[in-house]
């Protein structure tokens, strides 16, 4: 049995919601990123104590039309590369959450 | 005390530029000059300046202005360091020192780092971009080297009042951003007016067959803007910062992308 994976958004980055847009800047060497629909939908649910695969199920599989097995598959290939780049932090246990992002008036 | 002479208080020039006064201290009457010259219009006698830096010249050597700028803070203090100049101010006691040679180029550099980093704290920023203010409202012009920043204000009405052709003070007040004037001049060679007034707009320069502008989405107007943004540290807290005060901007003032013909009629769409 694959051990459960918890998500959480870093404390090394600074976020805000522009638009329709999640913009996402490191702290650390002040590279920009910007989230697709559906990683927006994992940033936002990376809390800390929820287990990746319940975000999918709740966030991805209940919007898309797409296999649980799928979606998992898919998000663990997006978190890892998040985590890569220091945007979500990744344990086999809960962790402290980051404060939420901040919402921009657009 | 018998056989001491207390030093000579230096002499000075206070600059005030985006409101805040700058007393630079050096020994040589003629560089003291050359700033009176390079800065009028924001030389300030009679304020109270707010910092305090010290000049020691050095002979000019083979100083380089093309090296990348290094600012860091260490121990309370920013140190910031270019080919031609080093630098160190400590905040707290409002003072700092400056080694560089007698020319104005690399004082100009560290007016810019200082006064970058004063604005990150406050929200604002400065933006490479030209700026004018026209019936009591500031347009800001930006983009890359070549885009068109300078060409804008040569082809400015003349009811236009020039803020810059090089670098824009954009400072938040309230909920609101304002520009300021400064000196920091690009190709046009002059200095702007020392003035502030709202901004309007900002327009991402590209220059092209016809005047065309469009509307930039929040999220396309705060990454132009943070291309286009002076900053040199690498320090979280001002990384984020800065970050901030560009999305806040992007969701406040309008940014257009105007592709332009190089000449006067492009200002017909500017207001």
């Amino acid at each position: 049995m694959t051990a459960k994976r918890y998500v959480a958004r870093s404390t090394e980055i600074a976020a805000r919601v522009l638009g329709d847009e999640v913009m996402i800047m490191s702290a650390r060497d002040s590279t920009l990123f910007s989230l697709n629909e559906v990683a927006t939908l994992i940033w936002e649910a990376a809390d800390g104590k929820t287990p990746l695969e319940e975000i999918v199920a709740d966030k991805i599989c209940a919007r898309y039309d797409v296999a649980p097995d799928v979606a998992l598959r898919d998000a663990e290939e997006l978190v890892e590369e998040l985590a890569t780049r220091g945007i979500l932090v990744l344990s086999e246990t809960p962790v402290a959450p980051a404060s939420a992002m901040s919402k921009g008036a657009a | 005390m018998p056989g001491v002479t207390p030093a000579p208080a230096r002499s000075g020039v206070v600059v005030e530029i985006g409101g805040v006064p700058i007393r630079l201290c050096a020994d040589d009457s003629g560089f003291l000059n050359m700033l009176q010259s390079r800065y009028t219009g924001f030389v300030a006698p009679s304020a109270p300046a707010r910092f305090e830096f010290e000049i020691n010249l050095t002979s000019p050597g083979s100083a380089s202005v093309d090296e990348d700028v290094s600012v860091k803070w260490d121990s309370g203090r920013w140190f910031m360091e270019r080919g031609d100049f080093r630098a160190e101010w400590n905040p707290k006691t409002a003072r700092g020192k400056i080694r560089q040679a007698a020319y104005p180029y690399a004082l100009d550099s560290v007016l810019r780092i200082v006064h970058s980093l004063l604005l990150a704290e406050d929200g604002s920023f400065l933006l490479h971009a030209s700026s004018a203010v026209r019936s009591g409202r500031a347009f800001l012009f930006t983009g890359v080297s070549g885009a068109g920043k300078t060409t804008m204000m040569r082809l400015a009405p003349p009811d236009a009042t020039l803020l810059t052709d090089e670098i824009s003070y954009v400072k938040r007040h309230g909920e609101e951003f304002e520009a300021f004037g400064t000196p920091f001049a690009g190709e046009l060679g002059r200095p702007g007016e020392n003035l502030r007034a709202p901004i309007a707009a900002v327009y991402l320069l590209a220059k092209g067959q016809k005047n065309k502008l469009e509307p930039l989405r929040s999220g396309d107007a705060a990454r132009a803007l943070l291309a286009n943004i002076l900053f040199f540290a690498q320090d979280r807290a001002l990384v984020r910062a800065v970050f901030e005060a560009a999305c806040q901007f992007a969701s406040r003032v309008p940014v257009q992308r105007l592709t332009f013909v190089p000449d006067a009629r492009v200002w017909e769409l500017i207001g």
